[in-house]
């Protein structure tokens, strides 16, 4: 009885906002379960056999009009919540500006989580409050799930393809961190915390980890290390396009198409180069699969995010 | 009261098995090799109540270890394998064949006035196949089990699971192929086979629920055949389908899977709404209200339930606008759900009521469907889906839906027609008592899921945080309830079939053309072939006619239209 429970803690206003809509939920459920039973039990009760109750046919046009008026009735009921519901989803769709963000590698059975200056941690996420976070997902293996109840959102982590989702915190504390997709053994333990700060304590945190120098720096190293700046930073870009500001445009293909250079692009042209060649240039792109784990893809996608062009300067 | 109702003329034998059907022959032969619909519903009552036992031994035995915390009473394997064969055999030995196969088989002739299903030999046929799909999925539960949940989600099943899933993926295979063949017989059953003057509309709802329930088998089962073998393929042979890393698609086995499996909760619930259709009227003593729009109903549901699967994969990764869509059908699928339940209480109205123990498992019905069918409401809500999804409140929903749904309705229904198929009466007060347990030992087990879902306890956690552990005690020991009232029925319905008294050919004055032959019906259902001449539930406009109340029917006033008859 020491935790008793009956809602998770809400620590951000998108959380109240979700609980709003569920009292809402309750209220009409409550409201049709309470109709459904008392006509149920006087029916019951008025119509129990032998009683004086008046019996009798009713006429065609009662039932005829009965059944039209409730199956409007409910179909317009039902929409209105759809809409209610939806309303608030809608509102989640799409890019949060200015997002700080966090990489998040789901494997069985633990959370890699990797903050924009190379701090890594693992099962714990440390975020300041009230600040946007957006988390930018992957699993390496089996399909898990991202669970924060204290903030109501789930996401799926895929293998093989980025998923994301957002929050801004307003409450510091410690919540809890789920795995909510069945993954294997040991998936119940595929869990920990978050642990939402202010942003000076956040800031303290974050200098005393290790490991701390620049994702986007981290990634221009492996960038070198890997052989790609041998073509991409090659002048002239004859061999490879220049990846100066890609990030964002849209890039024309050699089959005509175009296509927007987000992350799960960029992380395709990694581990598929073969797939999607831009316009003007000969697929002699190597593959990455196997060479680059997860983390390190993360670390190339953020240099090359942050890469504006003057970077030049390698030998 | 009830006493009054049935009648006891008949003597005393010493055994039942030697009136109709029964009497056709008792050795081991005469039923394996039956062509008999009736007979051949016995083998699945048997055979699916087997299934219900092993099913349930292994949902206790994760009721035990949840009651704390630690993981401490099995393994984490061995907890993820008992949840896995949980849903495996209650969803596909037992919920999905239960009142098709068994009620369905037997009374679906006799109901249209016809001798025998349309394909005797493929009715046996079916059963054998259920029963090889039963034997591989007990020689996957001695094998050592299958760990991957009875969703099987790729890349987990086809790759990285070190169990037998394929012996599992097999057994449910063969077993749908079972249910298909059941699916086409009752379908060309009832089209060609129904007795002079049995037009569509006077078909009883029960008739109705098994011809939709039947389409939507044979249109829905192929896919989950097809999705299975493709996940066997990937994972025997290497095909690369699912795995991301292959160029293949995870998400794919899931809208493959939900498209079948989301039709598959109509095809457990429609059979159950057929049953509660046919004993609602029975005990109330009334035409079922809004006959027409029942129909309509079961037709509406089995068409729109096959678009709505994307509501499982809100989280996913599916696309927002398609979840946007898929919310929006879902909330209409759950339209005619709602008219179906507000016409059964108005069946209520200026009814002649008695609560037998079928009537009380059919109120039971409506409320807990009624529950289970609201929170669905919620699920279909994209942004609370979200939260919700995964966790404890999608495992109440769907069982105040399965279990308190459907199986209440079984239990209706093997209650209403077991005199018919027995011969024998049961003891009516125990089976009371057994209903109103049910129904409070499944609000004791499931309610309190609800809460802890809502409060974030994620689903197949064989350990969990401290602040979960209240709801988990006490869901833990509404299920010991719940076993006990599954086993009252066991244990009585098995001492009536040699002590029961004999039952009468219509013990509840039920209209329908099964109350119209004995019990148990010749082998032949019928003396004579049937013509029917009567709308539906064509009860009497007060009830009985007997002087009691032929008295208690003058007192009213004439109803303006009505009573023209």
């Amino acid at each position: 009885m020491r935790h008793f429970i009956f809602f998770p803690p809400e620590a951000s206003e998108y959380a109240r906002h979700i609980d709003w809509i569920y009292f809402g939920l309750i209220g009409i459920s409550v409201i049709i379960v309470g109709l459904v039973v008392v006509l149920m039990v006087s029916f019951g009760i008025r119509y129990r056999r032998g009683s004086p109750a008046v019996r009798g046919r009713l006429p065609e046009w009662v039932s005829r009009d009965v059944e039209i008026g409730w199956t409007v009735g409910t179909l317009f009921a039902f929409v209105f919540i759809f809409w209610f519901a939806a309303a608030t989803f809608i509102t989640t769709i799409g890019a949060t500006p200015n997002a700080l963000e966090i990489h998040v590698v789901g494997k069985q059975w633990m959370w890699k989580i990797e903050h924009p200056n190379g701090v890594r941690e693992i099962n714990e996420l440390h975020v300041p409050v009230n600040v946007p976070v957006r988390l930018v997902m992957i699993s390496q293996d089996v399909i898990h799930s991202f669970f924060l109840p204290a903030l109501r959102i789930k996401q799926d982590v895929l293998p093989g393809r980025y998923t994301s989702e957002s929050f801004t915190a307003d409450k510091t504390g410690i919540y809890n961190l789920f795995c909510a997709e069945y993954c294997g053994t040991d998936h119940a333990r595929m869990g920990g915390r978050i642990d939402i700060m202010t942003k000076p304590d956040y800031q303290k945190w974050l200098d005393a980890q290790p490991g701390a120098h620049n994702l986007a720096e981290k990634g221009r190293q492996l960038f070198v290390r890997l052989g790609c700046a041998g073509c991409h930073f090659e002048k002239g870009h004859t061999r490879a396009p220049d990846l100066a500001g890609v990030y964002g445009s849209y890039v024309r293909l050699a089959n005509g198409r175009t296509v927007r250079a987000d992350e799960a692009y960029l992380r395709d042209s990694i581990l598929q180069p073969a797939r999607d060649i831009v316009a003007g240039y000969q697929p002699i792109m190597p593959s990455f699969k196997g060479t680059v784990s997860e983390d390190q893809i993360f670390d190339l996608v953020a240099f090359i995010k942050s890469y504006s062009g003057s970077g030049e300067a390698i030998k | 009261m009830t006493d009054a109702v049935l009648g006891d003329t008949l003597p005393h034998d010493v055994t039942t098995f030697d009136k109709g059907y029964l009497g056709d022959g008792h050795t081991l032969r005469s039923w394996l090799f039956t062509t008999d619909h009736k007979r051949i519903a016995i083998l699945y009552a048997v055979t699916i109540t087997i299934f219900f036992f092993i099913g349930g031994i292994a949902i206790a035995l994760v009721r035990i270890e949840l009651v704390t915390p630690a993981q401490d009473f099995v393994t984490a394997d061995e907890y993820n394998r008992l949840f896995t064969l949980h849903g495996i055999v209650m969803v596909w030995f037992f919920l999905v064949p239960s009142i098709p196969t068994t009620f369905g088989n037997f009374l679906l002739p006799m109901m249209i006035g016809a001798r025998d299903l349309a394909f005797p030999k493929l009715n046996l046929f079916s059963w054998y196949l259920t029963i090889i799909g039963g034997a591989l999925t007990i020689y996957m539960l001695l094998a050592g089990g299958v760990d991957t949940g009875w969703t099987f989600y790729t890349p987990y099943s086809s790759i990285y699971s070190n169990s037998h899933v394929i012996a599992a993926a097999m057994a449910v295979f063969v077993a749908g192929f079972g249910t298909i063949a059941t699916g086409v017989n009752f379908i060309t059953t009832i089209h060609t086979m129904r007795a002079p003057g049995m037009t569509w509309f006077r078909l009883p709802l029960f008739v109705w629920a098994m011809y939709t329930v039947s389409v939507v088998i044979v249109l829905a089962t192929p896919v989950l055949a097809m999705t299975l073998l493709l996940m066997t393929l990937e994972r025997f042979f290497g095909v690369p389908i699912f795995n991301p890393n292959e160029g293949g698609d995870p998400l794919l086995f899931q809208h493959l899977f939900w498209f079948y499996s989301h039709p598959a909760v109509y095809i457990m619930i429609l059979p159950a709404m057929g049953v509660v259709s046919e004993v609602i009227p029975c005990f109330a003593r009334r035409r079922l209200f809004g006959y027409d729009f029942m129909v309509y109903a079961l037709i509406a549901i089995s068409v729109i339930g096959f678009f709505v699967w994307g509501h499982h994969m809100f989280v996913s990764g599916q696309s927002a606008y398609a979840n946007l869509v898929f919310s929006f059908l879902s909330f209409i699928v759950a339209v005619p759900s709602a008219i179906k339940v507000f016409n059964w209480t108005a069946t209520l109205y200026r009814g002649q009521i008695t609560y037998e123990s079928p009537m009380l498992y059919s109120f039971g019905f409506v409320g807990l469907f009624t529950i289970g069918g609201l929170t669905g409401l919620f699920l279909a809500s994209i942004p609370i889906d979200i939260h919700a999804t995964d966790t404890y409140f999608v495992i109440a929903h769907f069982h105040y839906v399965m279990v308190g749904g459907t199986v209440s309705a079984f239990f209706a229904a093997l209650h209403f027609w077991w005199p018919k198929i027995t011969g024998r009466m049961y003891p009516e007060a125990w089976a009371r008592f057994a209903a109103i347990l049910m129904f409070f030992g499944f609000n004791f087990t499931f309610f309190p899921q609800f809460i802890m879902g809502w409060a974030g306890m994620p689903r197949r956690y064989g350990s969990y945080p401290p602040e979960f552990q209240i709801y988990h005690v006490l869901s833990s020991a509404g299920a010991a309830v719940l076993a006990i009232a599954y086993l009252m029925p066991l244990a009585y319905l098995t001492w009536s079939l040699r002590w029961g008294r004999r039952a009468p050919d219509n013990p509840w004055r039920a209209t329908g053309l099964e109350w119209q032959t004995s019990s148990p019906p010749p082998t032949h259902n019928f003396e004579k072939l049937p013509i029917v001449e009567n709308e539906p539930y064509d009860y009497h406009p007060r009830g009985y006619v007997d002087q009691e109340h032929e008295a208690a029917g003058t007192a009213e006033s004439p109803q303006k239209g009505g009573e023209q008859r």
